[in-house]
């Protein structure tokens, strides 16, 4: 990887990380854990030239759908979003308050530039099927991207989705499973192991790839794969994750699963960050 | 008694009323569970087998992906028996089309208990309540071929998510082609000033028969096919309640969240009179003739006169 790019994408996972906490801290409530644990995969998406989209027309017709399945990481996506000026700086300040756009799980009726509302885990993957059977009859080249949870795979649904893409060879649908290794309860080893979450998914008929969910060069060369070859299959890449990654005290810390940082924890936060004197 | 011209199933007339519609619009796609040949959405499924999508036994990733097709400008029509469509997607249609403001237009099959010989499992009893829950949603319930045609017609033109419940058994005719209906409506099948009976579906041509019984014992009933649940005709049903006063509503529905839950909270709140709903009471149904489970259940024609004259009584000064 070009080591311009390479910076540019850490500049921004950088800048996602900070407003991710600033947009949480002053919420006072949130799910900091598997918000950060998926930015390299969004900042690559939607930086490292995999995405089509129009910064000018974001409902676009031929643009790359993305269904956040795992709703609970949208405060992710909306900071991304405003770093592309979809959405004004300020209204991530606006965050899970009375009347925002942004709720606390995506509403596609409050912010319509959302392909769907999700937040009860395991629906976006069948969300993504109608989304990739409509491209395939009107003969469109999108792409569906559907970035799920690893406690999502617990849910029937999915495997539903999963074999209903292969039989209809879906090869314009791409799942990213950010693996962090955690669910709401604990350590999904002691919850409910699914392990080995490569040979279920290979065994429903998907291209699978297994890659370091916060490397810039692997994420970039799978997801560059996945545009540019063409698969017969659905695929689905299995992203290795840190749940609360970047910030010391979040990182495989499962209590900020559901909790916000106190304004002192959000500072401290910041600081890790490079913040010289972070205000919240 | 009263004869009726039996017409074919509500569920085969959406079928193959799909099948005409699906010639001129090319956004309609249908997606079915594997009841296709029970939906009647297989005629569409022979024509256009492109536009066409079995899911097999999965209901929820049916819904989630009907959401997904109406996002990207599709039609879609999802079709399975009512009581699996309804309540095992329930939660799929509640965040991925009513929450999500998705134009999906829902056709279920075996509403009630006439579904008869199955058994509770196959029977939905509870449809119409639950899918009264969701926002925006439109809930009608047609009660003869006629009706359905024109409103799976009108459905596929008007913007917005619906809920439609058809039928298994065939049904007797209640309309002649010639009628005009209007949307939202009541139509009024029967005058009379002594008391007012609004019913849905299969039970229609039970309440028109009992309106017989109730004339020779000169008693004279209104009867109103009130297929819009949700919402449901407001004037039509204030204007019957200043002028009649009594009000009978009968439904193969549990009597919870039902047409008579609706109309009775509309009327408490607006015009307070008289209401009787007969309707299934805390319980599931059973296996057995449609004919005898009306019975059973206190949906037959006899079965409704008994109660319409002892509500008269009881409500007579």
């Amino acid at each position: 990887m070009e080591i311009a790019i390479k910076e540019i994408l850490t500049e921004k996972a950088l800048n996602i990380r900070k407003k991710i906490i600033k947009m949480l801290a002053k919420a006072g409530s949130g799910h900091p854990g598997g918000s950060l644990s998926m930015v390299e995969i969004l900042v690559t998406l939607y930086f490292g030239e995999i995405l089509k989209y129009r910064e000018e027309d974001p409902l676009w017709e031929e643009r790359d759908r993305l269904i956040l399945s795992k709703g609970h990481g949208v405060p992710a996506l909306y900071a991304i979003w405003s770093e592309i000026g979809w959405i004004p700086e300020h209204m991530l300040w606006t965050l899970r308050k009375l009347n925002s756009p942004l709720q606390g799980h995506p509403d596609r009726r409050k912010l319509p530039l959302l392909e769907i509302s999700s937040g009860s885990l395991g629906q976006g993957l069948s969300v993504g099927i109608g989304m990739a059977l409509a491209g395939k009859m009107d003969k469109r080249d999108y792409r569906v991207y559907v970035i799920m949870g690893d406690g999502e795979m617990d849910e029937g649904q999915v495997w539903e989705g999963a074999m209903f893409a292969n039989f209809h060879k879906l090869n314009n649908l791409t799942v990213i499973v950010d693996y962090n290794k955690f669910q709401l309860d604990g350590p999904i080893r002691e919850i409910l192991d699914f392990s080995p979450l490569d040979e279920k998914w290979r065994s429903f008929g998907w291209e699978v790839f297994e890659v370091d969910g916060h490397s810039f060069e692997e994420l970039k060369e799978v997801l560059g794969r996945v545009k540019d070859n063409n698969f017969e299959k659905p695929q689905c890449i299995i992203a290795h994750t840190t749940k609360g990654k970047g910030i010391s005290f979040m990182e495989n810390n499962n209590s900020f699963h559901g909790k916000a940082p106190t304004k002192e924890q959000a500072i401290e936060a910041l600081k890790e960050l490079g913040e010289e004197s972070p205000e919240i | 008694m009263r004869e009726f011209k039996i017409g074919k199933p509500t569920r085969a007339a959406y079928g193959e009323t799909l099948a005409e519609i699906g010639e001129k619009n090319k956004d309609i796609v249908v997606l079915d569970a594997d009841l296709s040949k029970s939906t009647h959405t297989y005629i569409f499924a022979q024509k256009f087998p492109e536009r066409f999508f079995n899911f097999g036994i999965a209901e929820a990733n049916m819904v989630g992906a009907a959401a997904g097709l109406a996002r990207c400008g599709k039609i879609p029509f999802c079709s399975s028996f009512a009581c699996f469509m309804v309540n095992k997607a329930y939660e799929q249609i509640r965040i991925s089309v009513a929450g999500s403001g998705l134009n999906v237009k829902f056709v279920a099959s075996h509403g009630g208990i006439s579904v008869g010989e199955d058994g509770f499992t196959q029977q939905s009893v509870e449809d119409i309540a639950l899918m009264c829950t969701f926002p925006d949603f439109t809930v009608v319930a047609p009660a003869d071929e006629v009706y359905t045609r024109w409103l799976i017609k009108e459905i596929a033109e008007r913007e917005g998510p619906f809920y439609v419940r058809t039928q298994r058994p065939k049904a007797p005719i209640i309309y002649e082609n010639k009628n005009r209906f209007e949307w939202g409506k009541y139509i009024k099948l029967e005058t009379g000033e002594d008391v007012a009976i609004f019913s849905y579906g299969l039970t229609v041509s039970e309440c028109l028969k009992a309106h017989n019984l109730l004339k020779e014992k000169g008693i004279k009933a209104s009867v109103y096919d009130a297929p819009f649940i949700k919402p449901i005709d407001k004037e039509t049903i204030l204007d019957i309640a200043k002028k009649i006063g009594k009000i009978v509503i009968v439904e193969e529905h549990l009597k919870d969240g039902g047409l008579g839950s609706r109309i009775t909270s509309f009327l408490s709140e607006h015009y307070p009179i008289p209401v009787k709903i007969i309707a299934i009471e805390n319980t599931y149904a059973e296996s057995g003739k449609p004919e005898e489970l009306f019975d059973k259940y206190g949906l037959s024609y006899r079965k409704i006169y008994e109660s319409v004259i002892n509500f008269i009584k009881t409500n007579t000064l």
